[in-house]
């Protein structure tokens, strides 16, 4: 993966290391004339520099095998810029069908290269033994400043299921000694208000982007301290429950640097829950002080437990309705929603969203991407929200089968007129018929 | 010279349009018609009883079919390799004749038999009659890759000339040219064996609901074709769950029915009711599917699994044999899914609705669990189950290939409901919950309990309770899939959900002092190359050529759309009586079916067209439009293009599967 984003990188031009790559093509070029003219190029006498550039494209199987080549191309294979950035993959071979990183490997790292680690995540599957083991890394690595630190559940939510104690000593042995995080992603753990405290305490400064969605072992007062306290924190994700005037007012506060991304999980745990609501003033006090900021929402409510929402203008960018929502939800969308700029419908009921969908065209002027599953939509009105919202629409993605066809128009008309009035060729999504 | 021909049956279980035993036939002294069966063999395999029924009737059929023509059906058991030395000496064999098998292991297969005639001396005829196109035209007219969206596919076979013409059936007369000798004995050596040969258990095995056989095939064509039954199928949008009595999907997959025979008839009804022309290719929607995944997979021995497959998204699915056996056997606690698998199980087949549902509950929905064991429960189950078919529609609905938006998981409750609103689909295949009234009947465990006592039926008692909650699940899969698609943004574009920015979140470890400052966790470069590559997203597909409306006969060309590309099959109630559960399946396979690839993947990706290319293009879209006489050229160029853009691809796709 990695090897073929550099190469891609490489080839249009571009890429984080741009400006290295030109000095190092440069002095390429005269180490290479200079040894031709002298005894003929020969792999072992190429420079450290350049075998480090090369092996920073190989992966890391492929540097290990280079590394048995020879004792310089094994100096090479430990300088501790090829050991910045790992991600650990932790994977039993009865829960994943992807390998893992070698134990031994795994070792290695932290004996050799623990502190050179700088940007570390770690991939685990569904099994507990994998977040345990993630844990048992995380506690060795002492001498080590990292930057970012992602723990990411690549199936079922598997830190989860560890003691909470475990994950939690393990992750503050990071927290206390790393000092500079910038980033944490840390969403679906039992992380607590007690480590998030840790976590002010030694990386306050530095801290700009913290996900922690659904962890249900942190309480509003423990988010409440990373914002007064990180005032350089830029992103933020967590689950609605933490969500609350204050804490709006605390990340618009003067001290506060202009925050760029807040995503928000609303998720009903019961049916029938009651949602709390966040002051209209609060909201205007964020986009005063970010008027950029995004703000994502995510919902996966039942239709019933919509009522608290889209009462007031609220300044959400992106909007991703996961379960079927009502066509009343939807219509109110479009009156209070004037910085949308991203809006899914996974499913709606049984009756047409044509007035919502031409009210939003209407509202929503920053509309540029949209996409609708299982909602009935009429070709007409499909068609004139298209008009309205013309080639600001980016993104359009409905499924053919949701269309209905009307007087106006049929199913192969629209494929047309969308085209048209989007200035691009676009189609339906289809489904194979099988 | 004298000519003594065999023609070998696997798939193209008939006697009419068949080209190769066509070929078999003239000039022939004598012709002998063979399947080859291996009985031992068959415990191998992961097929199903239903299957295996479906071919031994299809078989018994064909041998009724050549009795009539004096000449009988020579069933012979072993493996080809084995079987056909021995056939050629004792029948003193000078020709063979197949049908072209387009998957990647029949290729292997009967490359290996083409070989060992050659040896023997005896020609080999192959006539390509089980897709309507020859594949490897399609392959190269797209710059020698498969098509992998659909429209592209379809703006390639627009540009074909038509299907060859279906053949006759073969004649009394053309038989009587080259009869064999049967001996006395043909039942006791070449028969058709029994289930109980296979060593599948039938008692109590409930009759078919599907009956194999090219006369059963023929059957329903004709009852299909019927202009009042046509009609009335295109004009109502149904979308029945049952069982048709003019569906024809897996006569198409066993070969008793010919593709072309059926494209031919539907373009003939087609322009006689319709009094047009050119039908639309959407007229021919299910063959044309069918075709599609089988042109993706004729070079790609891979193309079943995800290890290895380079057209496969590599998705980190979870291993939880617990939860695939209660998917398999329908005890997922949701009654639309355990309907839908019931029903499965007991005639082996579904609507292609019901096959989206459940897909996309085991995958990428709920469950997190690899297409490739859904896969799998279908081959075993389902009658239709192509092996290329099977495959790409499950990549397809898990979104492991030919790029789908991910943001869209079908509800096990909803969908459920929209389809069916009564409910009577999930009383008559879960009856324990028939006495549940409408508003609880998908969703039974919301149902307070004492309506549940009065339904005799406790959830968690009597039905289980749903095996995940589907609101959590679908939540956390979304953000599964976004992780996978966001490390492949930088090889195509980006699907909805995963456009959301973000700051930079990890970077690269800088290499210098100086680039460690420039490129820290918050510079910006990374954030434009994801914003960019979300705008490529809804770059038109490849496939476009201008759209060309169809404005007269706009009614019915609608009706015909309807028909086949949003409720597939035609459907009318089934009136099968209810079916008690099969007997639990046994594993086996039909010798022609069970593909077994070595050989290494050749193709590879498209993808997503980039912002200066949608730029050029809407412009170029916007002339044509206004200039029809451009059409055919510019789409020579923008098809030209397409493939530089694919070849730029090919490097970075084969890197994606590191």
């Amino acid at each position: 993966m990695k090897r073929g984003l550099q190469e891609n990188e490489q080839e249009e031009g571009g890429g984080p290391s741009g400006g290295y790559q030109k000095s190092i093509k440069w002095s390429t070029k005269e180490d290479e004339e200079k040894e031709l003219e002298q005894q003929g190029a020969s792999w072992e006498r190429l420079p450290q520099e350049i075998l480090l550039h090369i092996f920073q494209y190989l992966p890391l199987l492929d540097r290990a095998y280079a590394s048995l080549v020879c004792r310089g191309w094994n100096q090479v294979f430990h300088m501790p810029e090829l050991w910045r950035c790992f991600e650990f993959e932790l994977n039993q071979p009865a829960s994943s069908y992807l390998k893992a990183t070698h134990p031994e490997l795994i070792k290695q790292i932290i004996k050799k290269h623990s502190n050179h680690l700088q940007y570390v995540s770690f991939k685990v599957d569904s099994s507990r033994e994998s977040a345990e083991a993630a844990c048992n890394i995380l506690s060795q690595l002492v001498n080590c400043s990292l930057k970012t630190l992602g723990l990411i559940s690549t199936a079922r939510p598997s830190f989860m299921e560890m003691p909470k104690s475990h994950f939690i000593s393990a992750l503050t042995v990071v927290f206390v000694n790393s000092k500079s995080l910038s980033s944490l992603k840390i969403d679906d753990t039992p992380v607590d208000d007690p480590s998030l405290k840790v976590l002010v305490a030694n990386n306050s400064d530095t801290l700009k982007l913290l996900k922690m969605s659904s962890c249900p072992h942190v309480s509003p007062a423990g988010i409440m301290c990373v914002a007064d306290q990180c005032h350089g924190l830029r992103e933020l994700a967590l689950n609605y429950h933490l969500l609350s005037d204050e804490l709006l007012i605390a990340l618009s506060s003067e001290k506060h640097v202009h925050l760029e991304h807040l995503r928000i999980d609303v998720v009903s745990e019961n049916p029938g829950q009651q949602f709390h609501t966040i002051k209209k003033s609060s909201w205007d006090a964020m986009v005063r002080h970010s008027p950029k900021f995004n703000l994502v929402m995510y919902f996966y409510l039942y239709e019933e437990e919509f009522d608290p929402f889209f009462r007031d203008e609220i300044p959400v960018t992106h909007l991703y309705f996961g379960r079927s929502v009502s066509k009343d939800v939807l219509g109110r969308v479009g009156l209070t929603c004037p910085r949308l700029v991203e809006l899914v419908v996974c499913a709606n009921g049984l009756r047409p969203l044509d007035e919502e969908l031409i009210r939003i065209a209407q509202r929503c002027t920053q509309l540029s991407a949209i996409g609708l599953g299982e909602c009935e939509v009429s070709c007409s009105a499909f068609v004139e929200f298209v008009k309205m919202c013309g080639d600001r629409l980016k993104q359009l993605s409905i499924m053919e089968e949701v269309l209905v066809p009307d007087h106006r128009y049929e199913l192969d008309d629209i494929h047309w007129e969308v085209s048209k009035h989007l200035g691009r060729v676009w189609f339906p999504d289809m489904m194979p018929t099988w | 010279m004298v000519v003594n021909s065999v023609h070998w049956f696997r798939k193209g279980l008939r006697l009419h349009d068949n080209p190769a035993l066509q070929e078999a036939l003239s000039g022939a002294d004598t012709v002998r018609c063979v399947y080859v069966l291996d009985p031992w063999f068959a415990g191998a395999a992961n097929v199903g009883i239903n299957r295996w029924r479906f071919l031994l009737e299809s078989l018994e059929d064909l041998d009724n079919s050549l009795k009539k023509l004096n000449s009988r059906l020579f069933v012979v058991r072993g493996q080809p390799t084995e079987v056909f030395p021995r056939l050629f000496k004792e029948w003193n064999v000078t020709r063979l004749t197949f049908e072209y098998d387009p998957e990647p292991y029949g290729k292997e297969r009967d490359g290996a038999i083409i070989k060992m005639a050659q040896e023997f001396g005896v020609e080999t005829v192959v006539r390509n009659s089980y897709t309507l196109y020859h594949l490897d035209r399609i392959i190269e007219m797209n710059n020698n890759n498969p098509p992998l969206t659909f429209k592209r596919f379809q703006a390639i076979v627009s540009r074909l000339e038509l299907p060859r013409r279906p053949l006759a059936p073969v004649s009394q007369q053309q038989m009587n040219r080259c009869l064999g000798k049967i001996s006395e004995n043909h039942d006791q050596l070449y028969s058709i064996p029994s289930l109980e040969e296979l060593g599948f258990r039938t008692e109590g095995l409930p009759p078919p609901v599907w009956r194999g056989g090219e006369s059963e095939a023929l059957d329903r064509l004709s009852r299909y074709l019927d202009k009042n039954v046509w009609v009335a199928n295109t004009r109502v949008k149904t979308c029945s769950l049952y069982a048709s009595p003019t569906g024809l999907s897996p006569y198409l997959r066993f070969g008793c029915l010919s593709c072309r025979l059926l494209y031919y008839n539907l373009r003939e009804i087609y322009m006689k009711l319709c009094k047009r022309s050119s039908p639309p290719l959407s007229l021919y929607g299910q063959l044309l599917w069918r075709e599609f995944f089988y042109t993706a997979a004729t070079n790609n021995p891979n193309f079943d699994r995800m290890e290895g497959n380079p057209i496969c998204v590599q998705i980190p699915w979870d291993q939880n044999p617990e939860a695939l056996a209660k998917w398999a056997e329908g005890r997922t606690g949701f009654p639309w899914i355990d309907a839908i698998m019931t029903q499965l199980r007991q005639e082996g087949w579904i609507h292609h609705r019901a096959r989206h549902a459940v897909a996309c509950f085991l995958t990428r929905g709920d469950l997190w669990i690899s297409w490739e064991s859904g896969m799998k429960v279908f081959e075993e189950l389902l009658l239709d189950a192509d092996w290329s078919v099977n495959a790409g529609s499950w990549m397809w609905l898990s979104c492991s290939a030919f790029f789908q938006q991910f943001f869209h998981c079908y509800c096990p409750v909803g969908f459920g409901r929209r389809t069916d609103p009564s409910g009577d689909y999930i009383r008559r295949y879960v009856p324990i919950l028939k006495d549940f009234p409408n508003r609880y009947i998908y969703e039974p465990w919301n149902a307070p309990e004492s309506l549940q006592k009065a339904a005799n039926c406790v959830v968690g008692v009597d039905y289980p309770k749903p095996m995940i909650n589907h609101a959590e699940g679908s939540r956390l899969n979304i953000e599964r899939m976004k992780q996978v698609y966001q490390q492949l943004s930088h090889y195509r574009g980006l699907s909805l959900l995963a456009s959301v920015p973000t700051i930079q979140e990890e970077a690269e470890p800088p290499m210098t002092d100086e680039s460690q400052t420039s490129s820290g966790p918050d510079s910006p470069p990374r954030v434009l190359a994801d914003i960019e590559a979300a705008v490529c997203l809804m770059a038109p597909d490849s496939s476009t050529s201008a759209p060309v409306p169809d404005q007269d006969n706009a009614s019915l060309h609608q009706l015909f759309q309807d028909h086949c590309t949003s409720s597939g099959w035609p459907s009318s109630p089934a009136s099968s009586p209810p079916q008690s559960p099969a007997p639990r399946s046994k594993p086996g396979s039909p010798s022609s079916s069970c593909p077994s690839p070595s050989a290494s993947p050749s193709l590879l990706p498209r993808r997503r067209k980039g912002v200066a290319h949608k730029g050029r293009r809407s412009q170029r879209q916007r002339e044509r439009s206004s200039c029809p006489m451009a059409k055919e050229e510019d789409e020579e160029e923008r098809m030209q293009e397409e493939a530089d853009e694919e070849r730029m691809e090919e490097e970075t796709a084969a890197a994606a599967q590191q």
